[in-house]
C-alpha cells in the first residue's frame, strides 16, 4: 500500500518552476529520503504535500487523502518538522507540546500521558518546564521532532532534520528517526542535502535537482550502478585531462569538481599508477590522490555533472578571490 | 470549527500577556497621560455645553482609546508568529482557519478589555464618574464589541503584512484619525458640520457614546444605546468576516 502518491505535482514561483511534474510513490512504512542541493525544490515539495502551499498543477494523495479535496484529513494524518524553527520561544517545552496536543484534538489524559512519553524519548524531561528561549538548537530540534510525532501521525515529514547541528546531535537525531520508523511504524519522508544522512537512514533515496527527480532507488543500488571505485586526483587545471581520460581504457567515467578529477575505475590498486603516468606524460603534477567506494555524492555528480554543494564551493572561491583583491 | 483550537489559541495569548507585565504597564501609560495631563490641564479651562465635568466626559473616551489601540495592535502577534515560524505549526494543524482567526480574536479582545478596565479603574481614582453595577455590565458589553471589531481589523491587516515594523505604522495611520474624529476628546454636537459628518460614519464614535451612556455621564448617550450597539455589532461582524476571509488566504 502507498502512503504518498504524487501525480504530476508542480509548483511555479513567478515563472520559475520549483517542483516540476514529480511523480513519486512512497510505500507505507518506508523511510524515504529526498536528496538534493539547496534550492532543488525539496521544501516546496513537502509544503505542497502537507497542504500549506497549493500546487500550480498536479495533485497528490497523502495517507489516502487528496491534498486538494481532503486537506483537513491530510493534515490530521501527518506530522511535520519544518526546516526552519517553528516553536513558540515564549512558551515552555511542555506548553509547546500541550498546544500541539490540543489543536490535534487530544484529550487531557491522552495529552499528559503522551507528553511524558515523547519528552522521555527525546531526553528533554528535565528541561520541559523551562522556556524554549533557553534551549540549544539541538534541544529545539529534538522538541520539534517530539512534537511532530506526539499525535501518532501515519506519515511524518522531516525537512532537513539535522541542518546546522553538531555531529553528535546528528547521530542522536538519526537514532530517533530510525526509532520512529521501526518502533512507531511511521512512514517517513525526509529531505536532506547530506549524502551520508540519506545513505545511512533511508530505505530508498530520490535524488532531486531543479525540481525533478533524476534518480530513485535503494542507496546501495544507486552506488552499485557506478560499478567500481572512485579515484580522485587533485591537479592543476583538471579540465585539461578530461578528454585524455575519456579516451583511456582504464577509466569508465570522468567528472570534474573543483580542483579534482573524479575517475570511475575498476581494480583501482593497479590502475592508479597508470593514471599517474598519464598525467605525468602531459607534464602535469598530481597533488593528492584519493581512493574510495562511490558515495551518493558521486551518484549525484554522475547525473548532474556537478557536486551537491558545488554552488557553496563557488561562493567560497569568490570570497577568497575578493579577499585577495582587497589585500592587493 | 473547533472549540478546543479556539480555546488553546486564546490560552496562548493569555500566557504571553501574564508573562509580559512590562507590556501591560507600558500600554496603559499613554492613555493614562492623556487622562491625567489633558484631563486635568484642559479640564481647568474647559466648559462643556452640557455643563458636565470634563474629566467625566473625557474618561470614557480615553478608555475607548486604550481598547481601540491595544485591540488593533494585538494583530502583531500574527507577525511574530510568521517571523518565528510558529505560524507554520498553526496552519499545518487540522483545524480550520476560521477557528484560528477566532481564537486570536478572542485572545486580543480579552487582553484589550483587561487594559480598558485597568484604565477605567485609574480614571475612577483620578475622580471620573464610575458606573453602577448594571452600568458596568453595559460598559463591558461595549468594550467587548468594540474590541472584537478592532482586533479583527488588526488581524486582517496583519494577515496581509510581512514586516513587523510596518504593522504599527499602518495601524497608527488608520487608528489615529478614527480616535480623533470619534468625539472622544471633544463633544461632536458642537463640532463643525464636516467634522460631525465624519464622526457619524466613524464606528468609534458609537463606542465612545455607548461607554458614556453606560457610565451615565450627564447628557449622554447622544444616540440611543441600541443604535450605538447595533452600529458596533454590524461593524464588528463585518471585521470578523473580513479577518476570517483574509486568514483563509494567508500563507505561512
Amino acid at each position: 500500500m502507498q502512503a504518498i502518491v504524487t501525480d504530476g505535482l508542480t509548483r511555479e514561483f513567478n515563472g520559475l518552476t520549483a517542483v516540476d511534474h514529480v511523480n513519486l510513490q512512497i510505500k507505507k512504512g518506508e523511510l524515504f529520503g529526498l536528496l538534493g542541493p539547496n534550492g532543488a525544490g525539496k521544501t516546496t515539495f513537502i509544503h505542497m504535500l502537507c497542504t500549506i502551499l497549493p500546487p500550480t498543477e498536479g495533485t497528490a494523495k497523502v495517507a489516502g487523502f487528496d491534498i486538494h479535496q481532503n486537506s483537513d484529513s491530510v493534515r490530521a494524518a501527518i506530522g511535520i518538522v519544518f526546516q526552519d524553527p517553528s516553536l513558540d520561544n515564549r512558551l515552555t517545552g511542555r506548553e509547546n507540546l500541550d498546544f500541539h496536543g490540543r489543536v490535534y484534538g487530544m484529550s487531557k489524559i491522552q495529552r499528559e500521558k503522551r507528553i511524558g512519553e515523547v519528552l522521555k524519548l527525546v531526553g528533554l524531561e528535565e528541561r520541559a518546564n523551562t522556556l524554549v528561549q533557553t534551549y540549544s538548537s539541538g534541544m529545539r530540534r529534538r522538541l520539534e521532532i517530539a512534537r511532530g510525532f506526539m499525535h501518532h501521525p501515519k506519515i511524518m515529514f522531516l525537512d532537513e532534520p539535522t541542518l546546522g547541528l553538531d555531529p553528535q546531535t546528528r547521530r542522536t537525531i538519526w537514532d530517533y528517526i530510525q526509532m520512529l520508523n521501526k518502533q512507531e511504524k511511521i512512514t517517513i519522508l525526509l529531505t536532506t542535502h547530506y549524502m551520508d544522512e540519506a545513505d545511512y537512514l533511508c530505505d530508498r533515496v530520490g535524488i532531486i535537482d531543479c525540481g525533478k527527480i533524476i534518480a530513485l532507488d535503494k542507496p546501495e543500488k544507486l552506488k552499485d550502478e557506478l560499478e567500481g571505485d572512485i579515484v580522485s586526483l587533485e591537479v592543476l587545471q583538471p579540465k585539461k585531462y578530461v578528454e585524455v581520460f575519456q579516451r583511456s581504457k582504464y577509466v569508465k567515467e570522468v567528472k570534474v569538481v573543483g580542483d579534482y578529477l573524479h575517475l570511475t575505475v575498476t581494480g583501482a590498486e593497479k590502475t592508479i599508477p597508470k593514471l599517474m603516468e598519464i598525467i605525468a606524460r602531459h607534464k602535469g603534477k598530481v597533488r593528492s590522490v584519493g581512493l574510495r567506494s562511490p558515495t551518493l555524492e558521486d551518484v549525484f555528480i554522475r547525473y548532474t555533472g556537478r557536486g551537491i554543494r558545488e554552488e557553496e564551493g563557488e561562493a567560497k572561491e569568490q570570497m577568497r578571490l575578493w579577499m585577495r583583491a582587497r589585500k592587493g | 470549527m473547533s472549540a478546543q483550537a479556539i480555546y488553546v489559541l486564546w490560552l496562548r495569548d493569555m500566557k504571553w500577556f501574564m508573562r509580559a507585565k512590562a507590556r501591560i504597564i507600558s500600554m496603559i501609560v499613554m492613555p493614562f497621560l492623556w487622562l491625567a495631563i489633558i484631563g486635568m490641564g484642559l479640564g481647568a479651562v474647559t466648559i462643556l455645553p452640557g455643563g458636565e465635568s470634563f474629566i467625566d466626559f473625557l474618561a470614557p473616551g480615553i478608555v475607548a482609546m486604550a481598547v481601540l489601540f491595544s485591540a488593533t495592535m494585538s494583530g502583531i502577534s500574527v507577525l511574530w508568529d510568521k517571523q518565528f515560524g510558529f505560524m507554520k505549526e498553526i496552519l499545518v494543524a487540522p483545524v480550520s482557519r476560521v477557528s484560528i482567526m477566532l481564537g486570536k480574536a478572542f485572545g486580543g479582545t480579552t487582553t484589550s478589555i483587561i487594559q480598558g478596565l485597568l484604565l477605567l479603574l485609574v480614571a475612577g481614582l483620578i475622580g471620573a464618574k464610575m458606573p453602577g453595577f448594571a452600568g458596568f455590565l453595559l460598559v463591558l458589553l461595549f468594550m467587548i464589541i468594540l474590541a472584537l471589531g478592532f482586533v479583527s481589523l488588526g488581524l486582517a491587516i496583519a494577515s496581509r503584512i510581512e514586516d513587523p515594523i510596518a504593522f504599527p505604522l499602518v495601524v497608527n495611520f488608520l487608528i489615529m484619525p478614527l480616535f480623533f474624529t470619534s468625539g472622544a476628546i471633544f463633544p461632536i454636537s458642537t463640532a463643525p458640520e464636516w467634522l460631525r459628518l465624519i464622526a457619524y460614519i466613524n464606528p468609534v464614535t458609537y463606542g465612545v457614546d455607548g461607554l458614556r451612556g453606560a457610565i451615565g455621564v450627564s447628557g449622554y448617550p447622544e444616540f440611543p444605546l441600541w443604535l450605538d450597539f447595533a452600529v458596533l455589532a454590524i461593524f464588528s461582524l463585518a471585521m470578523i468576516l473580513l479577518g476570517a476571509y483574509l486568514f483563509k488566504k494567508m500563507k505561512a
